[in-house]
């Protein structure tokens, strides 16, 4: 294990919900995780009020949430711990719901908007994909 | 006896609530026990996603930040 972190402080979620554009905040959230550019949290955890996941949200950390319809369940889930966030709503970037191809061009393409948006919050290091720990960077 | 729990793998931050977490125990005068907690697997069962964590009792209490000792004394009390 590394003995120390070097990453950011980005938490991403995603709504995961059961249309198209649902699926599309998932993958596009986990791209976000696999690139190094956010941690992953975990919205049920957060909705569950799990002390651990809420007392995350609620931490120093830039919260990035994704939700793929205007009915944004995700950041409502959010709102009830109090947390602050970036949202993003995939129809309101563009995405039709219902009518739009779950692959890999409309994945990364979202993502990179969300990466570009939410640059600048926090300090530019990517979060850490090793082992360490799961710091704000130290 | 409180059972205080630092989450985190020990990087300066980790360290420093560690610090903060004797200190307020101390203040208080509580009869403690601090336990480090270092392996990752065990700190994402608190589902702690952010370090440092402070847990007492076995209860997360804050994650991703360094409480200072007067809240965390409110934590552990």
């Amino acid at each position: 294990m590394a003995e120390c972190c070097g990453g950011g402080n980005r938490l991403v979620y995603a709504c995961s919900g059961g249309a198209d554009v649902g699926e599309i905040a998932d993958r596009v959230a986990r791209k976000l995780v696999k690139t190094g550019f956010a941690r992953p949290s975990c919205l049920a955890g957060v909705g569950g009020h799990v002390p651990g996941f809420v007392a995350s949200a609620t931490g120093d950390v830039v919260n990035i949430v994704i939700d793929g319809c205007s009915v944004a369940c995700a950041l409502k889930t959010l709102e009830q711990v109090g947390a602050d966030m970036t949202h993003f709503v995939l129809t309101d970037m563009g995405l039709k719901k219902g009518r739009t191809p779950v692959e890999d061009a409309v994945i990364d393409r979202i993502a990179e908007t969300i990466r570009i948006k939410s640059s600048g919050r926090v300090e530019e290091s990517p979060a850490s994909t090793h082992d360490g720990c799961a710091c704000g960077g130290c | 006896m409180k059972k205080i729990q630092i989450l985190g793998t020990g990087c300066p931050k980790c360290r420093k609530l560690t610090e903060l977490a004797e200190k307020a125990a101390d203040e208080l005068g509580i009869a403690y026990e601090l336990i480090k907690v270092t392996e990752l697997d065990e700190i994402m069962r608190f589902g702690v996603m952010m370090t440092p964590g402070l847990a007492v009792d076995g209860e997360v209490k804050a994650a991703g930040r360094i409480p200072d000792v007067e809240e965390i004394k409110k934590m552990i009390a």
